[in-house]
């Protein structure tokens, strides 16, 4: 228990000194604004009055965080799931091409890895290409790459797949590649006297010893996914989806729209990879390789 | 031989040898020609004749010559093949090389930088050929002669994106932000208490989408760079915080109490063992952040920029559907981002020459 309460208590203090500089910069930046509202009304003002008011702005330059919270629960709670103004409809739309483009990044991550571990030329020819399609700044290009795709008839949801598996692969090849490695050359040598083949090498050591890594590039690639879906959806007439109510709210200047969206956002991305931690977990534990 | 190489041989032989029979009802003379020694250099193997790495990679490279010679939007039914056949022949190239013994240093050396070398140009000589060859609109893709050509004729155009973009707002950002998250990481970590807060915390904004900021940085900081510059500030500081304060943790006991007998001070400590011993980690933070930055930097333009910039050329010339621009931009952000990071790997190498994975492997 005082274990708990040794880890939990410093990052409560950190998130409440946050909250405690994030109000005083409420009442500082929004100020302004109202001290000229109050002279043009010609209204006698008190300190007081200033804090209350610069806190219940329509559009604050920095909305407090109780107007993001009543914001959020006003879009998810009291609205429809189907209303384009529910943020539970945009987040869906988020989270699916989220988990799409984090499958496939997966899967190709694997895929890649595999053929990197078990053939020379591959390591030689591919891996320093992967490194370099990770230094082109993928997210910046992809409203291009969703435009063009749309303009070929591929529209909806798998343009925006397509980007999250281009930012998710990459950490999932690094980890396979060095988890497929990571068996020790004691137990190489157990299975060569066993007799073992390539295969029944790679199915029964090699695969096994990759897990462990796998589950640590897989909680930073479904947070990537994530980011990429948002960037994803900026371009495409900001229809539906997180990103789309960025764009919305940054047009309109509906800063408490954008704020309330970027913070479903960072809760998407704190329920995702808890998601994957807590898989990881039982598996590991599953798999003895954790006590 | 192994086996492997074996079969990559005979399929390119005989890749080249359905190249041979197409040609003969509707390529050229040339191209019946060129298949049939392709098939012939292929299946030399299983007679045994010269099977030495650099005529298969003399193939390739003759037929890659060829194709390029011959190339235009109406590409006879034997090109596919024949390009099948090229590409097993320098991948067998590469095989051979790769696994041949007795190389010296130097030779060795420069098989492992020829080799994706080698990988970069087929990527972009199959580019080329499918792009053309197949007719694909260039509005979709456009073929890389063409990329190149307009990157030569727009390259002041570029070179003023460049210098707002990446000179003005991405590396100012990288600057303030890396050097403030590198102080502050410096200050946390003589509080333990901090520490424990802010790691997980820390660690918890850099898996958020923090791009998503671009929007209010705008609103706050204006449409110049400053606004570009603020969102890479904030994109780059969480990165290198956690990894600054991971690093100077990353001492050994044992260390610290060798300096503690030295009778040293807490700045000899820092500057003597940890900080050294953090560079590992700082630098894995500096590339990350390397390309976070550009990424922060182009995105931000989206939201409203002066009109100059790679983020507001490429969301323009998108909508003029101007698609070899957007790519000659591209081609922009990726030399920087390469470029940038490979800076970062060279002087991670002078700073850390003593870190493992950076000495020279000893036989």
């Amino acid at each position: 228990m005082t274990g708990l309460l040794s880890r939990v208590f410093p990052i409560a203090t950190v998130v409440a000194a946050i909250m405690v500089v994030w109000y005083g910069f409420t009442v500082y930046l929004n100020s302004p604004w109202q001290i000229e509202r109050y002279e043009k009304a010609a209204i006698e003002w008190q300190m007081g009055d200033l804090v209350r008011d610069t806190m219940a702005q329509d559009r604050p330059i920095l909305p407090a965080p109780h107007q993001i919270v009543t914001e959020i629960w006003k879009t998810t709670a009291l609205k429809k799931v189907t209303s384009k103004r529910s943020l539970i409809f945009h987040g869906s739309v988020t989270l699916s091409s989220t988990l799409l483009g984090f499958a496939m990044g997966t899967l190709l991550g694997i895929g890649l890895a595999v053929s990197i571990v078990e053939n020379q030329a591959m390591d030689k020819s591919l891996m320093p290409w992967i490194i370099t399609s990770q230094t082109i700044p993928i997210l910046a290009i992809a409203p291009m790459i969703i435009v063009v795709l749309n303009a070929v008839g591929l529209s909806g949801l798998l343009p925006k797949a397509m980007i999250s598996t281009y930012l998710s692969f990459f950490p999932v090849v690094v980890g396979m590649v060095k988890g497929l490695r990571s068996p020790d050359p004691m137990h190489i040598d157990l299975m060569r006297t066993y007799k073992a083949s390539r295969l029944q090498m790679f199915w029964k050591l090699r695969l096994p010893a990759s897990v462990p890594f796998l589950f640590a590039s897989m909680k930073v690639a479904i947070a990537i996914s994530l980011v990429g879906a948002i960037v994803g959806e900026l371009p495409t007439g900001a229809v539906a989806g997180l990103g789309a109510r960025l764009l919305a709210g940054s047009y309109y200047g509906q800063t408490i729209q954008i704020w309330s969206a970027l913070i479903s956002a960072a809760c998407m991305a704190a329920i995702l990879v808890g998601a994957v931690s807590f898989i990881s977990h039982v598996t590991l534990k599953r798999m003895g390789l954790q006590s | 031989m192994t086996g492997f190489q074996h079969s990559i041989a005979t399929i390119g032989g005989l890749a080249a040898l359905v190249a041979a029979y197409l040609a003969v009802g509707d390529a050229g003379i040339g191209m019946l020609v060129a298949s049939l020694a392709l098939a012939v250099f292929g299946l030399r193997h299983h007679f045994g004749i010269a099977p030495q790495a650099r005529f298969d990679l003399a193939a390739s490279l003759a037929g890659m010559v060829l194709l390029l010679a011959i190339l235009d939007g109406d590409m006879p039914a034997a090109t596919w093949p024949f390009l099948i056949s090229c590409w097993l022949s320098g991948w067998l190239a590469v095989e051979k090389s790769l696994a041949a013994r007795g190389l010296s240093q130097a030779m060795s050396s420069a098989v492992s930088l020829a080799v994706p070398v080698f990988f970069g140009a087929w990527i972009i000589f199959v580019w080329e050929v499918l792009t053309i060859g197949l007719q694909i609109p260039t509005v979709l893709l456009p073929p890389p002669s063409m990329i190149a050509v307009r990157f030569a004729e727009s390259t002041s155009i570029l070179w003023a994106d460049f210098q707002q973009t990446v000179i003005k707002a991405a590396l100012s950002g990288y600057i303030m932000g890396c050097g403030s998250a590198f102080i502050v990481a410096i200050l946390i970590d003589r509080i333990p208490f901090l520490q424990r807060g802010l790691l997980p915390v820390g660690n918890f904004i850099s898996a958020l989408p923090i791009v998503g900021i671009a929007p209010i940085m705008v609103m706050w900081f204006g449409f110049d760079w400053q606004s570009k510059a603020a969102v890479v500030v904030v994109m780059t500081f969480f990165p290198m915080l956690v990894n600054t304060v991971a690093g100077l943790q990353a001492t050994q006991a044992m260390e610290r109490d060798l300096l503690r007998t030295y009778a040293s001070s807490y700045f000899q400590l820092l500057i003597k063992l940890r900080l050294p011993t953090a560079a590992p980690f700082i630098f894995n933070a500096l590339k990350i952040n390397s390309t976070l930055a550009l990424i922060g930097a182009i995105v931000a333009e989206f939201f409203g920029t002066p009109i100059v910039g790679l983020g507001f050329r490429i969301s323009t010339e998108v909508g003029r559907m101007n698609v070899d621009m957007v790519w000659a931009e591209i081609v922009v952000a990726a030399l920087a981002g390469s470029l940038s990071y490979g800076l970062l790997s060279l002087l991670e190498k002078q700073v850390t020459f003593w870190h493992p994975s950076n000495r020279r492997k000893t036989q």
